[in-house]
């Protein structure tokens, strides 16, 4: 897959909304890889192993904070100069590696193979090795392939990866099997036993989660399946669900309260929820949600906001920023823009929003400055110089690893932005 | 190929930009894929530098990969240096780039640019993070130092210091302490490089008389260079630690042709009389493990044992360039030299060895949290809270009183050790109680990765356990830990009150 890959026409009439500007130059985003430091959390049974550089391993290690897990579920196998001039064999040494590994952590049930940058230029054919592993270390252990590298993908995109990898050994669902609701996109657990919660008390069922927490808990896939994105950056994951039957319930995301509602309201709908059930059943969750949010609106209302970027999430954050904050925004970046998932999500935009495709960092550094926004939404290596010039920033980082979906997440979210100003008015010095 | 969990060094290409981020008016342009700008943010978040690195990443695709890679590189530097208008770039592939074979210094001849470009070739399948830093700061010096020539007449001698770069353990504050130390010599200070420094100061190098190496790791290639080049020695004792810095005054003071007795008399380091100080008394004899770069590990192991009254019970380095260094060293304290880069050797050891103080990186104070073991950084890898807000250097004789209380104060402190014992039965002092330095934590964790390794199952006898109550409970998990080692390799299936005294005279030193 191409992350760039220019756009041909629209999906459909949705996103005449706001004008999509493509920028191309030195980007300031993750590499795939970085996925690994919340999938290695979510699948507790499972563990990454990248093929790749020291590049690679001190990336992952950087991102993962150096070193916040003693002995974290994720590795790398460095490639060195023997295993590219040929020397080494490089089946034998990613088998002796595997073996390595699988011997001194027995509590692994599921591996992944990671390609990165290098091993994909030297094309090493990591979805071979992994099938003639499984073969080896069945039934003790899975092993799995996806691509995390930096030249196919940005940041978020290697959760995609990953989770389409798994898509094709997900069981298939049985003869006659009843209708079911597949929720796709790694949440954090007390986010996803919210979700299950509310879905349970409507009466949609049989829910099921992906990625699964535990390797052995595959959900069943086919043709009554339907599924619902809770992150807009998995287009090769629906798309794989799709090739086995299973539809998708296009709906906005989860952030806020409109869009919590929205997203489940869509999933109520597919399931023949009444309206009257679905208003009662969300209503509690929702009051809750809107108080919390008021609390922070005074905060944000009417201030300007940037957004760099970093994971895809952007055009759904502007929105729940604009439309349940009142903030006003400038310029919305984004790595890739799949626009018929975000579709739903463009049609909420304020129209006049621009959004900007792909990056060219110094120039979009320069239209920041001159509009000089109240908060600039950024990754890490921005914040700083950017707050040294007198910007509030909010490290997009945290967006994607702090709960931010559904309901009782909304208060938690709409504070990620409020705290920087509120600390600059804090601040005496 | 290198299974790795942890890297105490990252790719050479980032060495490259800890010299880049230090300098002033000097530009990289780095051929690399888009997720290699994770970079910045060891600077911009864990240095807390205010500013981006003045680097210029081509950010190269998939798609590019089968049109113009070379183009995106010839473009990319034409731009940079368009908009920072630098007084000198360095060019060069990161370990994609490197695979593609587009020759980034080739190409930016090409350009005919209006500044020196130096195109540095880091082959990142061989080589890592500090060779990549000496190897870029020596391509600059070379390239920028120009040719032998009659010093300028002055009245004072005058050096050079090398070595600091951004990212680097203290370097900010080790060279103010350096500096002040060269003045009360009556040394001036030509340039400082590369923290600091511009192409322009490069320039100049050969005008001092000789030169202060202070990091070997990086600044040796750059100052052996010099020295053949500019006729210029240069010093060999890092100033770490009393002792070194006595070594380093007199060794200034003979390349100066000075007397260093000034100096020597206004050494106002406190460490020596506290470590005379009845308090320390508790410090005899600490086995302590040393980890890190060779220069900080080798200056850790003499200040241990000779200015701390530690033991060395182990030392090494993940520098395997310096690893003749480190066993020469270790050799002194008659220990084994550790050389590894794999983070779970060094783990092993730490744990076989049940040292009462580690000494290390990042890395080791990951290892001797999880092992329920004191510890205190002396050398990269750095993290964000190895950069303190106040002055903390750890070189000359205000580094030394750091050294003693950043050492020090992770372990138990003289009185209360003596207190904790006489009042252990007192409700303050209860069992669950930990002693003040170590604020929330209990009782130090028994390591999940044990140093013995039985299929026995240990079983303690009742009285056995209550014994075990008795002692102290700060160095009751030791107790525990080395009874149990005992008892497992002599094959004992249960612990007695016996065996727990056995192991406690074995173990007696
Ligand atoms: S955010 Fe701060 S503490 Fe966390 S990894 Fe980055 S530098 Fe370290
Ligand atoms: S961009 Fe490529 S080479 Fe760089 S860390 Fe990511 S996968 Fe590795």
């Amino acid at each position: 897959m191409n992350a760039l890959a220019p756009l041909s026409g629209l999906a459909n009439g949705a996103c005449d909304a706001a004008p999509v500007i493509q920028e191309r130059g030195q980007r300031e985003v993750f590499c795939g890889l970085t996925g690994i430091v919340w999938l290695h959390r979510k699948i507790q049974d499972a563990f990454f192993l990248v093929v790749g550089s020291r590049t690679c391993a001190h990336l992952i290690q950087s991102a993962a904070g150096v070193m916040i897990f003693a002995e974290p579920r994720f590795a790398t196998a460095i490639l060195e100069d023997r295993d590219l001039a040929g020397v080494a064999d490089i089946d034998e040494e990613l088998d002796a590696v595997v073996d390595r590994l699988l011997a001194r952590r027995p509590e692994i049930k599921l591996l992944f193979l990671v390609g990165s940058c290098p091993s994909e230029v030297i094309k090493i054919d990591l979805s071979r090795a992994a099938a003639r592993q499984s073969r080896q270390h069945a039934p003790r252990v899975r092993i799995l392939s996806y691509s995390g590298s930096g030249i196919e993908t940005t940041f978020t995109q290697g959760e995609d990866a990953c989770l389409a990898a798994l898509v094709p050994t997900l069981p298939p669902e049985p003869e006659n099997a009843s209708h079911s609701l597949l929720v796709v996109g790694a949440l954090a657990d007390i986010v996803e036993d919210q979700f299950a919660r509310l879905f349970d008390v409507l009466g949609v069922a049989p829910v099921r989660f992906l990625p699964m927490r535990r390797a052995a808990d595959l959900p069943p896939v086919g043709p009554n399946t339907s599924f619902l994105l809770a992150q807009p950056f998995l287009a090769d994951t629906a798309h794989a669900l799709q090739e086995r039957g299973a539809r998708l319930i296009e709906a906005p995301f989860p952030l806020g309260a409109e869009g919590t509602t929205l997203w489940l309201r869509a999933a109520a709908k597919a399931f023949g929820v009444s309206e009257a059930r679905f208003d009662a059943v969300t209503s509690p969750a929702r009051a809750r949600a809107e108080q919390a949010l008021a609390h922070y609106r005074d905060a944000l209302a009417g201030k300007r906001v940037f957004l760099f970027p970093d994971s895809q999430l952007e055009p759904a954050l502007a929105r729940f920023l604009a439309r349940e904050m009142a903030m006003r925004i400038v310029e919305i970046g984004t790595p890739y823009l799949h626009r018929r998932h975000m579709a739903p999500e463009l049609d909420l935009l304020p129209k006049d929003a621009p959004i900007v495709e792909g990056q060219h960092v110094e120039k979009q550094l320069d239209r920041c400055r001159a509009a000089s926004p109240d908060l600039v939404v950024c990754g890490l290596g921005l914040a700083n110089p950017l707050e040294a010039e007198g910007f509030a920033t909010k490290w997009s980082i945290e967006l994607l690893f702090s709960p931010i979906q559904g309901y009782d997440q909304a208060g938690d979210l709409a504070e990620l932005f409020a705290r920087p100003l509120n600390r600059r008015a804090r601040l005496e010095v | 190929m290198q299974l790795t969990l942890w890297t105490y060094e990252g790719p050479p290409h980032v060495g490259a930009m800890r010299v880049t981020a230090a300098m002033r008016g000097l530009h990289y342009v780095l051929h690399a894929p888009q997720g290699d700008t994770y970079a910045d943010l060891l600077f911009t978040m864990i240095e807390r530098r205010d500013t981006r690195p003045p680097v210029t990443y081509t950010t190269f695709q998939a798609r590019d990969l089968g049109a113009d890679t070379a183009e995106l590189f010839k473009s990319a530097a034409r731009e940079a240096y368009e908009r920072f208008s630098p007084q000198a770039m360095i060019v060069g592939a990161s370990c994609t780039a490197e695979l593609l074979q587009d020759d980034p210094g080739g190409l930016a001849r090409a350009l005919d640019l209006p500044c020196p470009v130096i195109a540095l070739e880091l082959p990142a399948y061989q080589k890592k993070e500090n060779w990549g830093a000496s190897e870029t700061f020596y391509r600059l010096v070379r390239g920028l130092a120009g040719a032998r020539r009659d010093r300028p007449l002055r009245d004072r001698k005058s050096c050079n210091i090398l070595g600091p770069t951004a990212l680097g353990f203290r370097c900010r504050d080790d060279v103010r302490e350096i500096e002040k130390l060269l003045a009360t010599l009556g040394v001036d200070v030509n340039v400082v490089a590369p923290l600091g420094a511009s192409p322009k100061d490069l320039t100049r190098l050969g005008d001092a008389d000789f030169n202060v190496l202070l990091y070997p790791e990086i600044g040796l290639a750059a100052a052996q260079w010099l020295e053949r080049a500019h006729g210029q020695p240069f010093t060999r004792s890092v100033p770490i630690g009393v002792g070194a810095t006595r070594d380093f005054i007199a060794e200034v003071g003979r390349l100066a042709e000075i007397d260093p007795a000034t100096a020597l008399e206004t050494n106002d380091s406190r460490l020596p009389w506290y470590s005379r100080s009845v308090d320390s008394t508790y410090l005899t004899g600490k086995r302590v493990f040393i980890f890190g770069d060779a220069t900080h590990a080798i200056a850790a192991a003499r200040i241990a044992q000779d200015e701390l009254g530690f033991e060395v019970v182990g030392l090494g380095t993940y520098a395997r360039e310096f690893a003749r260094d480190v066993r020469e060293a270790a050799a002194r304290y008659g220990v084994d030299a550790l050389v590894t880069d794999d983070y779970l050797d060094v783990e092993a050891k730490v744990a076989e060895l049940q040292p009462e103080l580690v000494l290390g990186t990042q890395m080791e104070r990951h290892i001797a949290k999880r092992l329920g073991l004191p510890c205190a950084v002396i050398s990269a890898p750095v993290h964000v809270q190895d950069f303190p807000a106040r002055y903390s250097p750890h070189m000359g004789f205000e580094g030394a009183n750091v050294i003693f209380d950043s050492w020090v104060h992770p372990l138990m402190m003289g009185l209360e050790e003596h207190l904790l014992t006489m009042f252990r039965d007192d409700a303050e002092f209860h069992d669950g109680a930990a002693p003040s330095h170590l604020g929330e934590e209990q009782e130090p964790r028994r390591p999940t990765s044990p140093a013995v390794v039985s299929d026995i199952v240990l079983a303690w006898a009742d009285d056995a356990e209550k014994e075990l109550k008795k002692i102290p409970f700060f160095v009751r998990g030791k107790a525990r830990r080395n009874t149990e080692k005992f008892a497992a390799e002599r094959g004992l299936a249960t612990i007695t009150v016996e065996t727990l005294y056995d192991a406690k005279a074995h173990f007696a030193r």
